[in-house]
């Protein structure tokens, strides 16, 4: 008992690690988990009060990957099966199995390094352009494996809109960037791209802010602008799965709230699966969370129980910011 | 240390102001307008000396025909070292031999233009020198090429192959585009090397005191025409290859502050 208020005494004083001799544990700062979200509706001896060890954490990686029935249930766009992909002599995926439900948004969380970037870009091939990689298992998009020879990586990668961590709009004009995806595949007609142009604009809650300077240089714009961009952009291919990798890493709270607005509104018309190292960015914008750990998946089932109800205790551990 | 470091910049300072200074006050003197709008007039002609007409004219030529040749060539060439490159076993080797030419004397480069291109046509022409000129533009070309198309950042080659771009469309239409300044500019470097060459255009132009536009032929070049007046026995000539010395290098110098200035303005639009 005395342990337990001296690690509540702890948290009330972060950075305090003096004679208590928490210093060699690997606790992550207690900021983590007393920031708001569905971690802190739980009492706050919350992982505590289960009783579970306050030693370095070991997670059991062996272990067959916890998916919770809710997943299974929904409708399918993506399906990742026994996927594995190596970077040469190391391993970055181990064995995946997981489905993209269609219409919402997911969320694949996990310490730097697990693996989530890499399988989100293995969605829409850009792994292709890294050298020396090599995959197993299959991954399907809308039934049809996507890894084959004979699939049309640009048709693909068009119907897979990305996102990436720092925003990167072209070197043109703003109208240029969104149209884009249009030119490269051929449009001219100007009506056409201009309609197109406002409707992703006004997708990504960008319209109001750009409509009389649509013509001026995108690199003008701020981060969070940019980053709007970017997404309009996306969205103008008209893609059926939207992939964001860390979208709002580089960005300040303002426009990183802007942004998880937008992600909310997305869903239904598109489906967007989201890697976040933002704990309670995925608990506020997505439907579904994947967990995540040295390249094999954890845990995956609706945000809620993720947060407040998970199954495995290395997924509450992660959640509860003990480690990561 | 503090003073030796001064001492040396006052001494190349001062070699550069002399050169400027003894350049300026004797080609200043015949330069005029005659210089400009003259062909060389022989010995004892009524206009003698004339001026140097046909050598701005034919340089000009040369450096336009030379840039036909050597800059698609090479700005294809730095493209492919810079995108396609790539796990490709040519391309080091490319590398290396365009390093090599960029540095081979152009006296060389101008005896293996007589040998390939003058002595099969049976004389010297115009297109052998600017042929030869392309030759020397080449490696220029295509290392600065690649140097500033590897600047422009990965993320958004990435940005565009994830929109479904192809490889030729995003180079093509983003990566280019995005280096557009520092490509210009490579170019002009280019340009101000070969616009200063004589030795590859003594073997095949050789040079003509008359004005002609057909590149068939001897074809005229101020640097030739210099040349050929510096040595020349008689004092009117030596000034006029001074006025002519001095038209080069404000040539020069003009074109390497248009790169100057393409250069701040690429930088500060960014």
């Amino acid at each position: 008992m005395t342990e337990i208020q001296e690690q509540l005494v702890d948290q009330e004083v972060p950075f305090d690690s003096g004679p208590h001799g928490f210093a060699d544990k690997p606790f992550s700062t207690p900021a983590i988990s007393a920031a708001p979200g569905p971690a802190a509706a739980r009492p706050a001896s919350g992982a505590l009060a289960v009783g579970l060890p306050a030693d370095p954490v070991h997670i059991d990686t062996a272990r067959v990957c916890d998916t919770h029935a809710e997943v299974v249930a929904e409708k399918h766009i993506v399906e990742v099966d026994d996927f594995s992909l190596f970077y040469g002599k190391t391993q970055a995926l181990h064995g995946v199995t997981m489905n993209i439900p269609l219409g919402k948004v997911t969320a694949l969380i996990g310490p730097s390094g697990c693996g989530k970037s890499t399988l989100l870009r293995s969605f829409n091939r850009l792994n292709d352009l890294v050298d020396h990689v090599r995959l197993k298992g299959r991954i399907r998009f809308r039934g049809e494996a996507i890894h084959e020879r004979n699939v049309d990586v640009i048709e693909l990668r068009k119907r897979m809109g990305m996102v990436f961590q720092r925003s990167n709009p072209f070197p043109m004009s703003i109208f240029e960037n969104v149209v884009y995806a249009l030119r490269i595949s051929g449009e001219r007609n100007t009506s056409v791209l201009h309609e197109v142009a406002e409707r992703s604009l006004r997708g990504a809650a960008l319209w109001d802010e750009v409509k009389d300077r649509l013509h001026q240089s995108a690199l003008s714009m701020s981060g969070g602008q940019q980053q709007r961009l970017c997404i309009a952009r996306a969205i103008a291919a008209d893609p059926e799965v939207l992939l964001m990798d860390e979208p709002c890493s580089a960005l300040d709270p303002i426009a990183t709230a802007k942004i998880e607005d937008l992600i909310y509104q997305l869903r239904g018309k598109y489906t967007v699966v989201i890697v976040t190292h933002n704990m309670q960015q995925a608990a506020r914008c997505s439907d579904y969370t994947a967990f995540m750990y040295l390249g094999r998946l954890i845990e995956y089932g609706p945000t809620n129980n993720i947060f407040l109800n998970p199954h495995l205790k290395e997924t509450e551990a992660y959640v509860t910011g003990r480690f990561g | 240390m503090y003073w030796l470091c001064v001492a040396a910049a006052v001494v190349i300072l001062s070699l550069l102001a002399l050169v400027v200074v003894y350049l300026v006050s004797i080609g200043w003197r015949s330069m005029n307008w005659a210089f400009f709008s003259q062909d060389p007039q022989p010995y004892g002609s009524d206009g003698y000396p004339g001026g140097m007409r046909n050598g701005l004219i034919g340089t000009m030529m040369l450096i336009a025909l030379a840039s036909v040749v050597g800059i698609p060539i090479g700005l294809l060439c730095g493209v492919y070292l810079s995108e396609y490159s790539a796990g490709s076993l040519i391309a080091a080797p490319v590398r290396f031999v365009a390093d090599v030419l960029a540095g081979v004397p152009s006296i060389v480069v101008g005896i293996l233009g007589y040998q390939l291109l003058v002595v099969p046509l049976g004389h010297f022409n115009g297109y052998a020198g600017a042929l030869a000129l392309a030759f020397i533009m080449i490696p220029i070309v295509a290392r600065t090429t690649e140097e500033m198309l590897r600047l422009v950042p990965q993320s958004y080659r990435e940005a565009s192959i994830g929109l479904g771009a192809t490889k030729a469309r995003t180079v093509v239409s983003v990566v280019i585009p995005a280096a557009t300044g520092s490509l210009i500019t490579g170019v002009m470097l280019a340009i101000a090397r070969v616009a200063g060459e004589t030795a590859p255009l003594l073997f095949t132009a050789l040079g003509s005191r008359l004005l002609t536009l057909n590149p068939k032929y001897p074809f005229p070049s101020l640097t030739k025409e210099v040349y050929d007046y510096a040595t020349g026995p008689y004092a009117e000539q030596k000034r006029e290859a001074w006025a002519g010395i001095l038209v080069l290098i404000i040539l020069i110098f003009v074109l390497n502050l248009m790169v100057r200035f393409s250069v701040r303005r690429w930088q500060g639009a960014k």
